[in-house]
């Protein structure tokens, strides 16, 4: 087990317009990818978000060694709700869970 | 082929000037430079404004402007001050204006404005032209007549139109982030995919290649293709930096929807030419049977007052969560008692930094902090009911002991007055597109011949 942002290059998350939030798990190796790309199903992400899976994109690219999941914005981006304009500190969700 | 001279991701974010010279020495048709982007939030676009600095506008459009002269060619600014709303477009040529003045030059600029009165999109919801994407927001008329500013995003067709009248500067409102660049290699028949994923990679500068903070790119487009080659020392295009791009800020890497069609590069090829260039083939353009055009909008969401105290005793440390849910009841009973306010009518909120005041709810991790800061926010439909709340919230952040008989406690208060005034907010409220029946029916495209014009 460890945590995915100790064996990827990097973990990134942005706003993708005001309603939409992109986070990017670019893994950096093949081996990697694989531990991602197997070992993170879509249903844990949407837990960290307590968002519907079936609301979010999911996208695993070999080509790049990157995982990328887009989900809803938890709170549109810039309402007195939202805690983060640029959507970048929900990266550290991703980046602490655990992988095999 | 058609050569596009991208200096930087924005207009205010400065440009390497070295690379700016190699640029022209490449001989370009065209420069464009995108002016913004909703990325800072609903407020620019609520009053109208640029978030960037106006004198730091000036010196890297005043660059701009003398490049384009030397060159002898169009230059574009897409989304101009940020938003794209009228009143930023006029402050830029405003700027515009006065740096034609200093230089003793005289331009040609076409103003393309992207507002749209509340009543068009009104009627267009009416007449069933306005379809929401996911995830929208309700809109009603009575919603589009709270927005302050609703722009449309411009796409290639109203860019090409101001590139028609010859203009030696365009200054366009909102636009997508990409029709800046497309629309001349489309308008000289270069590959539509190419020309659409090639302004996407670009749209940003050299984000897509190393040294992404160095700003300059040349874009070449031609029947089959598109070539991207950043000018500054040390930047290079790889093909994993130029696909890695179109995961930036994409809900979807491989589909982009724009006026008239979208984008698949799902089949698309990267391939190096040496070890700075980067060739792509295989993108393609699907055309839409509609043309539509997304919709921006900010309404207004009231008016709000921030307050911050810092707690450093241990034990105030340790129970902040107890204590911040004893002030919100306090405060909430005294608004109610002495201004009549019940919950409904304002936001009373208090976020502990240092415990999750960045992922709230979501937030999985507990640590032993040294010290916290509290932030009030509080949010109300007119300034005199924020000012009213936030002062009868300012004494129990300095002062609010977690009992009863113990000494009064003090907390730091980092600046005095405790509460400021951040005056209106604004919230984003459209995610719609509206169906246009002549791409050119909701911009308004005039011409000026500047600094007397």
């Amino acid at each position: 087990m460890a945590e995915i942002g100790q064996i990827v290059d990097k973990v990134r998350s942005k706003n993708a317009g005001p309603f939409w939030v992109t986070i990017d798990i670019f893994c950096g190796s093949p081996e990697a990818f694989r531990r991602v790309s197997e070992g993170v199903s879509t249903e844990r992400v949407a837990g960290l978000f307590r968002t519907d899976p079936a609301g979010m994109k999911r996208f695993d690219i070999p080509a790049l060694n990157v995982v990328k999941f887009s989900l809803p914005r938890p709170q549109v981006q810039g309402t007195r709700f939202d805690r983060d304009m640029h959507g970048a500190a929900w990266a550290a969700l991703v980046a602490e869970m655990d992988v095999n | 082929m058609t050569r596009v001279l991208v200096p930087s991701g924005a207009l205010g974010l400065g440009y390497d000037a070295d690379a700016l010279e190699r640029g022209l020495a490449a001989r370009p048709d065209i420069i464009a430079i995108d002016g913004g982007s909703t990325d800072s939030g609903p407020s620019y676009l609520g009053r109208g404004v640029s978030k960037y600095s106006r004198a730091s506008t000036k010196v890297e459009w005043r660059g701009l402007i003398e490049a384009r002269a030397r060159a002898g060619v169009p230059l574009v600014i897409g989304t101009a001050g940020t938003c794209g709303a009228g009143t930023a477009v006029d402050w830029l040529v405003e700027i515009t204006r006065e740096i034609l003045t200093d230089l003793g030059q005289e331009a040609t600029v076409a103003v393309l404005k992207s507002d749209q009165p509340g009543a068009r999109v009104a009627s267009a919801l009416a007449e069933g032209r306005v379809t929401p994407l996911h995830p929208a927001p309700d809109i009603s008329e009575a919603l589009l007549a709270e927005c302050s500013n609703i722009v449309a995003l411009a796409g290639a067709e109203q860019i090409a139109a101001a590139i028609e009248t010859g203009a030696d500067i365009i200054i366009a409102g909102r636009t997508t982030d990409t029709a800046i660049i497309a629309a001349l290699p489309l308008m000289r028949g270069d590959h539509a995919g190419a020309a659409w994923h090639g302004a996407k990679v670009g749209e940003c500068g050299a984000l897509c290649a190393t040294n992404p903070q160095s700003g300059v790119i040349l874009v070449e487009f031609d029947s089959e293709s598109f070539t991207v080659t950043p000018l500054a020392d040390g930047a290079n295009a790889t093909p994993h930096t130029v696909y890695a791009h179109m995961l930036y800020e994409n809900s979807d890497p491989f589909i982009l929807y724009e006026p008239g069609g979208h984008l698949d590069v799902t089949g698309a090829d990267y391939a190096a030419l040496d070890e700075r260039r980067v060739r792509v083939t295989g993108s393609e353009w699907v055309p839409s049977p509609a043309y539509t055009v997304k919709l921006e909008g900010a309404r207004r969401a009231g008016f709000q007052s921030v307050l911050l105290t810092l707690l450093r005793d241990r034990r105030y440390v340790e129970n902040a969560e107890a204590w911040c849910a004893d002030i919100v009841a306090k405060c909430r009973a005294k608004a109610q008692e002495r201004l009549g306010l019940t919950e409904a009518d304002y936001d009373l909120e208090l976020r502990i930094i240092g415990r999750n005041a960045t992922l709230g709810a979501l937030e999985n991790r507990t640590n032993g902090a040294v010290e916290l800061g509290v932030m009030g926010l509080v949010t109300a439909k007119t300034p005199d009911m924020v000012d009213e709340i936030a002062k009868m919230l300012n004494p129990y952040l300095l002062h609010h002991p977690l009992t009863r008989d113990e000494e009064q406690p003090t907390f730091a208060f980092p600046f005095s007055p405790a509460e400021v005034e951040r005056g209106e907010i604004y919230e984003f409220c459209l995610n719609h597109v509206m169906e246009l029946r002549d791409p050119m029916e909701a911009f308004e495209l005039t011409t000026l011949s500047l600094p007397h014009g």
